[in-house]
């Protein structure tokens, strides 16, 4: 599904990425884990199309068409889902116009007719129950005055609404409570299936607690340094990223 | 050296115009020879002028300019304007008040709502008792000229505790085939514990010429009373218009007025508030969008008299092109005028890199125990914005369009007459679709 071949980027001409490789087959959860300032974000703000970072060298292949080449939005309308480390309020603009402008706009793309209310409606309901999400929120503004816990679950919320084969949850699991996090994990569980595919950025181990990765990934200093099954993150845990240092200082 | 001299023409022209007309104008010669006096003493504004600083309004009248357009516009016209279903009508033509082509059959009594030049020939108490009495001519040249040379225009009065369900909806329209200046001059009084809602739209019909329209409007705002204003600017690119709009407000009364400016070569807003007793509550609202070359001026004050008042303005804008928007707001906190709150935002939204943007927010406070504050900020639309929603699938121009509708909505959304609401979000919709395109 996803295929990264020796991927660099840098922003302000300084290099983040130093060659990526790495290949997701679909039905699989991957999980990028790495200490502070190692490329994690920058990977995920490349792969969703944000202009700051230039992409210097390598490819990224998805479903057999050139990812770098498209908008952001080409890109979320072929079915690539960013959650944001950092999700952006918009105050004026409601959950639900955006939502439904969203979802129009992207059956617009495959050539399909919007989505009838009704549809949209019923489909709301059944996902907000997906993310546990108050109905009240999912009236107000994107994410103004929601708390850090709220806009995550808005996040999945978005995600299981678009519906996407790939979704980067960028550090979704930063600043929830247990509670929170068992009920985004929880919505993440339910919209994977064989037909998509998941990449997990954390830091921290927690979240595989509950999302089962296939496969993780130790990214530092803007590269893969190694990858392994999900003991990998507990190995990770236990000896801390100082560890990884060493290994690839050596 | 030029302009100063094509300036003094302009003066002569509507000094001699002013003498050749005073015989049939409306009203108490005396009062307009005193405003003639006072406006050839202050003479028109120019850039040097600190209130008219950004505001050319010298510039657009350096051409040859008319004082009748001899000119009118077919019923069918004029109906196409009357986009408030259900209101009372009043419709202005280039500054005279037209009754066969209003719609004012079977007002309830207590609602007067006539010419104003024929209120004045009627002798009508409460005309004799405000008129020109709250816009004082020796405080803006513009006030002094419509003073000196208004023709016509609409005078409405609510008598004590009608509440008035109907809008009442004043057309200024501008039509003429050569450039023509008009003074249209409206009288609006509301008596004690009445309530109203009342619209001014300006446009222009079948124009080929500059209009240059000095429109002045008094509101008397009586014990208790609530009432609703909305002003609507939608004249074509040959319109300027001054609209100078002075307001008093007396015990417990409610005012909120709404200011959108949608077009226009130029406008002028001079609006004035004046809270002259206690318990007074006012809104200020306004939503200026502007591109080409226009120039948007609104220039607001409210004045704090008395105590325990509280006033709440918020203008916002967007401007594209090469176009100028300025906002000033002023605010007075008199000596008197303990426990006043009074709260004032500007926000602005660049959306082209030739666009300007002057704001200036000015708080006189004479008081110490008032709550007061000002904010002003002016940016472009966030790129972080635009690229959340984009990364949801929205494409750029939805993005963008979206994101002005966030921003105007603030101001929409406190449009208390749905139709009007509606008419005003349409209108909003298609200018951005132009800014888009």
């Amino acid at each position: 599904m996803l295929n990264i071949k020796n991927l660099h980027a840098s922003i302000d001409g300084k290099e983040i990425l130093k060659g990526i490789n790495l290949e997701i087959k679909v039905g699989e959860v991957h999980a990028i884990m790495g200490p502070n300032g190692s490329g994690k974000s920058t990977l995920a703000a490349v792969l969703a199309g944000r202009s700051e970072y230039e992409v210097t060298e390598g490819e990224v292949t998805y479903n057999g068409i050139d990812l770098l080449e498209l908008t952001p939005e080409n890109r979320a309308r072929e079915g690539v889902f960013l959650a944001f480390q950092y999700p952006i309020e918009i105050p004026g603009v409601s959950n639900i116009n955006f939502l439904k402008t969203a979802i129009n706009e992207i059956r617009a793309y495959k050539g399909l007719e919007p989505i009838e209310a009704k549809d949209f409606l019923m489909m709301l309901k059944e996902k907000q129950k997906l993310v546990e999400l108050d109905g009240k929120l999912a009236n107000r503004s994107v994410n103004e005055g929601f708390s850090g816990g709220e806009k995550k679950r808005n996040e999945i919320f978005q995600m299981a609404m678009l519906d996407p084969k790939l979704a980067i949850l960028d550090e979704t699991d930063s600043g929830l409570d247990i509670d929170a996090l068992r009920i985004v994990a929880n919505g993440v569980n339910k919209l994977k299936s064989k037909d998509n595919a998941t990449i997990i950025i954390t830091h921290y181990q927690r979240l595989l607690d509950y999302i089962i990765p296939d496969f993780v990934h130790v990214l530092y200093n803007g590269k893969i340094v190694k990858s392994g099954s999900k003991e990998l993150a507990l190995e990770l845990e236990e000896k801390g990223y100082d560890f990884i240092k060493e290994e690839v200082e050596a | 050296m030029e302009t100063a001299i094509k300036t003094s023409t302009i003066k002569d022209k509507l000094i001699s115009e002013f003498e050749a007309s005073k015989k049939i104008l409306f009203g108490k010669p005396q009062l307009r020879d005193q405003a003639m006096e006072s406006f050839c003493n202050q003479g028109i504004p120019t850039r040097k002028h600190e209130e008219y600083k950004y505001t050319h309004v010298d510039l657009m009248l350096t051409e040859e300019f008319y004082f009748s357009a001899n000119k009118n516009c077919t019923d069918g016209q004029i109906e196409d304007l009357k986009f408030l279903k259900g209101a009372y009508v009043a419709i202005i033509v280039n500054g005279v008040f037209i009754e066969g082509s209003s719609n004012l059959q079977n007002l309830p009594k207590g609602l007067t709502i006539c010419g104003l030049a024929d209120a004045a020939k009627g002798n009508l108490t409460v005309f004799e008792k405000y008129y020109a009495k709250n816009a004082d001519v020796n405080a803006d040249a513009f006030i002094a000229l419509n003073t000196a040379m208004a023709k016509d225009g609409v005078f409405i009065h609510i008598a004590k505790n009608m509440i008035i369900e109907r809008p009442i909806h004043i057309i200024h329209i501008s039509t003429a085939f050569e450039n023509t200046i008009i003074n249209p001059r409206n009288l609006i009084v509301v008596d004690e514990n009445a309530q109203a809602k009342i619209i001014e739209s300006f446009e222009t019909l079948d124009s080929t010429a500059k209009i240059f329209s000095n429109a002045l409007t008094e509101i008397v705002i009586n014990e208790s009373a609530i009432v609703d204003h909305y002003k609507i600017q939608d004249e074509n690119d040959l319109g300027y218009l001054v609209n100078t709009t002075q307001v008093i407000q007396k015990k417990q009364s409610v005012f909120s007025i709404h200011t959108f400016t949608l077009s226009g070569s130029l406008v002028r807003n001079n609006l004035t508030l004046a809270l002259d007793d206690e318990h007074i509550e006012s809104h200020l609202n306004g939503l200026y969008l502007t591109a080409g070359n226009q120039v948007v001026d609104n220039h607001t004050v409210v004045d704090h008299r008395k105590p325990n008042c509280n006033s709440n303005e918020l203008y916002k804008g967007m401007i594209e092109g090469k176009s100028t928007a300025t906002f000033n707001g002023k605010i007075f906190v008199r000596k008197d005028a303990q426990k006043t709150n009074a709260f004032q935002s500007n926000k602005n939204i660049l959306l082209s890199e030739t666009g300007t943007i002057n704001t200036k927010p000015q708080l006189e406070i004479y008081a110490d125990d008032v709550k007061c504050s000002h904010g002003t900020s002016t940016g472009k639309l966030d790129e972080d914005k635009i690229f959340y929603l984009r990364a949801r699938g929205l494409s750029t121009e939805s993005a963008k369009k979206l994101l002005m509708h966030a921003f105007a909505s603030e101001v929409v959304d406190t449009i208390k007459i749905e139709p009007l609401r509606e008419y005003i979000e349409g209108k909003i919709f298609k200018t951005f679709e132009c800014l888009n395109s």
